[in-house]
């Protein structure tokens, strides 16, 4: 009897004022806030940290043109390239760029998916077990040991095969390929097992084969995320320095050849960033090759956004 | 709690020899590694009707129609003998490629391929070696209407075929399926996911369809089940319990466990 009168009594002084009741903070709402909080603490450092980035490396790559007076034209087409003289001609670095990030791609995708279909529809088993660790290690190994190798084993081959230095884009597409096959295989992987595993039932149920479901059905859905796959390993190839320096001969000069020395721009500014003061001609070329990767890097993330909503789109209309 | 009920008790119906048959299985079993998911199923499918299997979940109803056309290779364990034309079709020396081209299946979520409506049934006849466009054009036509779904896109046969609703979806896989011009049709649930509007258009298509094919549908509904099939097959935990016309089934089941499952004591 007493309890019950007790617990009535509570009951009242509690509802009383029913709004400041239900207005009042309790933990749960203080946690809310927290969590919040932290969390948009943490997205503005990193917009501020990503933003002061960009700012940094546009003012300075602009530099070039705004202090020096170089022209933009003679910068993205001019061949000659001599900071010390005045000649910043980037069209060498931007050729070898491409030419090794494509080359090493169109290497690199067939390998990819096919190992990536092997992963995934022939072998599941093998693949989780076997060829997924192998790949995951081959993504942990740092530039530097692939520069070594390419340097030890790949320079000394072509040198030998083809004759002359051995330096040059063909060795840098053959260590670039090993290094974006583990990137464009993984992502391929995924983009394979997502898709719907009833796409293939219906396929076989129809009577279709095996390789007619691969090839008809699950690469074709899977498609936008290959090539995002793709795109993610030309960045990858694109921004690689390291392993590219030390296989590709740094001679700043058009490459006439496969086999002869060239340099990609991120060479170029590992070479020559130690010997260069900051805020003269030489300095400011290097910050503007720096840009030119920088706005390189941001079309790849555009060119992937944009697979992806086509992607989607095709299917929504 | 679930009631044990005798396995032994079974009410199986044979047919004779006059009876044209679409398929038959004898003592059907099915393995999911240790897990004994089929027991002894002999069951025989008469032509051109449409035979329904019923039971709760786990019953095995499902994985007894996937085996019927080979769809539990390579994911279970299936022995004893699948007659279809004469030939055991469960051995495996048997092309389960053709098997399939005459033994269709349709699943019990509508599953259309990422592309057209067009291309949904076009794929299948191009994998089949089907290369005049005119053909390909008119078995297009042909199935949607065997479908009931021509009226409905021929307009829009280029469109995603994700873009149509539930029920067209899956009537879009069953023209797909028939575009193969199959002798049996398996379809395994087909209309769980679908509203009653679709699923009264599916029924329909269906019994229309039984003029030409023999169908199979696995299906919880026992009310679909008497409306659209001719005989009924019940499941129990893996053992086939009842087999009898669609009438008997529901108005006079003829063993305890039938009864009290049609009665709704459990399921």
């Amino acid at each position: 009897m007493e309890q019950t009168n007790f617990q009535l009594k509570k009951q009242k002084s509690q509802s009383n004022d029913w709004s400041a009741r239900l207005h009042h903070a309790t933990r749960a709402t203080r946690e809310d806030w927290m969590g919040k909080g932290i969390s948009y603490l943490c997205i503005g450092v990193i917009i501020l940290v990503v933003a002061s980035m960009l700012w940094f490396i546009t003012s300075k790559g602009v530099a070039t043109f705004t202090q020096n007076h170089v022209s933009l034209t003679k910068f993205l087409f001019g061949t000659n390239w001599a900071p010390d003289q005045g000649h910043i001609g980037a069209l060498p670095m931007i050729v070898g760029s491409f030419a090794v990030t494509f080359a090493a791609a169109i290497v690199a995708t067939p390998f990819a998916v096919g190992t990536a279909i092997f992963m995934t529809e022939i072998s599941p088993n093998k693949g989780r077990k076997l060829l997924q660790p192998v790949i995951e290690l081959l993504v942990g190994i740092p530039s530097v040991v692939y520069g070594f190798i390419g340097l030890a084993v790949v320079v000394p081959f072509m040198r030998h095969v083809v004759g002359g230095s051995g330096f040059g884009i063909i060795s840098a597409t053959f260590v670039l390929f090993v290094m974006v096959l583990p990137t464009i295989t993984s992502m391929t992987v995924d983009s394979l097992r997502a898709v719907p595993r009833h796409f293939k039932e219906a396929s076989l149920a129809l009577g279709a084969t095996r390789w007619q479901t691969v090839s008809r059905v699950i690469l074709r859905s899977a498609t936008p995320g290959i090539l995002t796959a793709v795109i993610f390993g030309m960045a990858r190839a694109f921004g690689e320095a390291l392993a590219v320096q030390m296989v590709i001969g740094n001679a700043a000069i058009m490459p006439k050849n496969l086999i002869s020395p060239a340099s990609t721009l991120t060479s170029q500014l590992t070479t020559g960033i130690g010997d260069t003061i900051d805020g003269t001609l030489p300095n400011n070329a290097l910050w503007s090759l720096a840009l030119i990767l920088l706005l390189m890097s941001l079309f790849f993330n555009a060119l992937v956004r944009v697979i992806a909503k086509r992607g989607q789109l095709k299917h929504e209309r | 709690m679930l009631k044990q009920y005798s396995f032994e008790e079974t009410a199986v119906q044979t047919f004779d020899e006059k009876t044209s048959l679409a398929m038959k299985t004898e003592n059907l079993q099915v393995f999911y590694g240790a897990n004994h998911a089929m027991h002894d199923a002999d069951l025989a499918f008469p032509k051109n009707q449409i035979t329904a299997l019923i039971g709760a979940s786990g019953s095995g109803k499902s994985t007894y129609l996937r085996s019927l056309n080979r769809m539990n290779d390579g994911i279970a364990t299936v022995t004893g003998k699948i007659w279809y034309h004469n030939v055991d079709i469960n051995e495996p020396t048997v092309n389960i490629y053709e098997i399939r081209r005459h033994i269709g299946m349709v699943f019990q979520r509508p599953n259309p391929f990422a592309k057209s409506i067009r291309e949904n049934i076009v794929y299948a006849l191009r994998a089949n070696g089907l290369k005049n466009k005119a053909e390909l054009e008119e078995r297009v036509e042909k199935s949607l209407r065997g479908a009931a779904l021509w009226d409905e896109v021929k307009d829009s046969l280029d469109k995603s075929a994700l873009s149509l609703s539930g029920g067209q979806q899956q009537r879009l896989c069953i023209a797909r399926s028939i575009a193969m011009e199959p002798d049996v049709l398996l379809l395994d649930e087909p209309c769980s996911a679908l509203d009653p509007i679709s699923t009264v258009k599916v029924e329909e298509t269906l019994l229309e369809l039984q003029k030409k094919y023999s169908i199979i549908i696995v299906t919880h509904n026992m009310q679909q089940a008497a409306r659209v099939s001719s005989q009924c097959a019940f499941f129990h935990l893996g053992h086939v319990m009842e087999y009898t016309p669609t009438g008997t089934m529901f108005s006079n089941p003829q063993i305890p466990v039938t009864q009290d499952y049609i009665a709704g004591s459990f399921g």
